[in-house]
């Protein structure tokens, strides 16, 4: 990923030398490792701690919301839907943004990773060429394969390279065959699940949240100045632990992101205890394609099924 | 929504959907009531989303 990182560097350095952008938002190493952070270069001197590996998992597109200067932002493939759906909601201008496309390479899970080594880890190197990684903790060091540690978003993404973009840092990846992977076959298996299992799975699945809202300030879509659960006039919905209130949060905030998801995977990245948020997501993916024939973030032509109206929407649930 | 709740395990009754125009006062009131009726019909079977509050010492 060298290659890459250079790349992204000599990129922005060129933008910011010659003004046509403010600032670049890209990743730099992270204080923790499989973690790389988000990072605003304004002058050329900060360009140097640009990184670009299998630990950028975060969508950038949640930095831009609102921004007046001129963006220059390394996106990959989820990155650069979240960018269109920004663009359509009127969250940023099209004109504000230089995109730096990045052909994804896919992601790689740091719980499925953390849950696999025996300490905590120190240090993880990656090999391209054999597309290996060696993960290194006090006492240990383990080589795995990257394809098996992949984050489940990325196993399953069928958009690796941007779909909006000003220039791209490399050529395009081959995408993935649809009719090879199975999208929705963990939203099948819960949708095939009686309804008293299906509550004690979401339950168990919710156990661990300790209402950090890590996921919400992850998201780019969950930009609103204040959120349903931050609110106390009226308080919708209550500030404890009890698993009431930490399931309407969780609900709640998967529905407000019906027909924009983009299966990202930033709510489950920056989870700190593990909880498959998606598993809420995917089903309204699955949903919105299935009834509005709509994936979110693909084109800047097309207004959002939540947004728009069609006499042959389906309305049989109306009575 | 409605998908999403079922989705969750709660039971699809307990959510209604219906137009009705504001010269159709009977049709509310026939919804109304069989909304009522349904989603109490429901109450006994199903307690979810229900809090309890704390003990204090």
């Amino acid at each position: 990923m060298t290659t890459y990182s250079d790349k992204i560097k000599e990129i922005s350095k060129r933008l910011l030398k010659e003004g046509k952008v403010d600032l670049v938002i890209g990743f730099r190493k992270g204080s923790v490792p499989l973690m790389n952070q988000p990072m605003f270069a304004k002058n050329e001197g900060d360009v140097d701690s640009f990184v670009w590996d299998s630990n950028c998992g975060i969508n950038l597109a949640n930095y831009v919301t609102d921004r007046s200067e001129k963006i220059g932002i390394v996106a990959k493939g989820c990155d650069s839907r979240n960018l269109v759906v920004h663009i359509i909601e009127n969250k940023i201008k099209r004109d504000q943004l230089h995109i730096i496309g990045v052909p994804c390479k896919a992601m790689v899970d740091r719980h499925k990773i953390a849950a696999m080594m025996p300490g905590e880890i120190e240090s993880i190197e990656e090999n391209e060429a054999d597309g290996t990684l060696t993960v290194t903790g006090s006492g240990f060091s383990e080589t795995l394969n990257k394809a098996g540690v992949l984050q489940e978003n990325c196993a399953l993404c069928m958009h690796r390279n941007p779909v909006l973009y000003d220039e791209l840092i490399a050529e395009e990846v081959t995408e993935q065959n649809p009719e090879e992977v199975d999208q929705y076959a963990a939203v099948r298996e819960v949708e095939n699940m009686a309804p008293e299992e299906k509550w004690a799975y979401f339950d168990s699945l919710f156990s661990e949240c300790i209402r950090c809202y890590a996921c919400r300030n992850a998201c780019p879509l969950c930009y609103c100045p204040t959120c349903f659960v931050d609110e106390s006039k009226p308080q919708w919905v209550g500030k404890s632990v009890d698993p009431a209130d930490v399931r309407t949060f969780h609900f709640l905030r998967a529905y407000h992101c019906a027909g924009r998801c983009t299966d990202c995977g930033a709510c489950v990245r920056s989870c700190p205890v593990g909880i498959n948020v998606r598993a809420l997501t995917k089903k309204l993916e699955k949903d919105c394609l299935e009834n509005f024939d709509w994936k979110s973030g693909l084109t800047l032509d097309k207004r959002p099924p939540l947004d728009t109206f069609r006499p042959d929407d389906p309305e049989e649930f109306i009575k | 929504m409605k998908n999403l709740m079922e989705h969750m395990g709660l039971d699809p009754g307990r959510l209604h959907f219906s137009w009705i125009s504001s010269a159709e006062s009977t049709k509310f009131v026939d919804v109304a009531k069989k909304v009522t009726a349904e989603v109490k019909a429901l109450e006994s079977k199903e307690k979810k989303f229900v809090k309890t509050k704390p003990k204090v010492a």
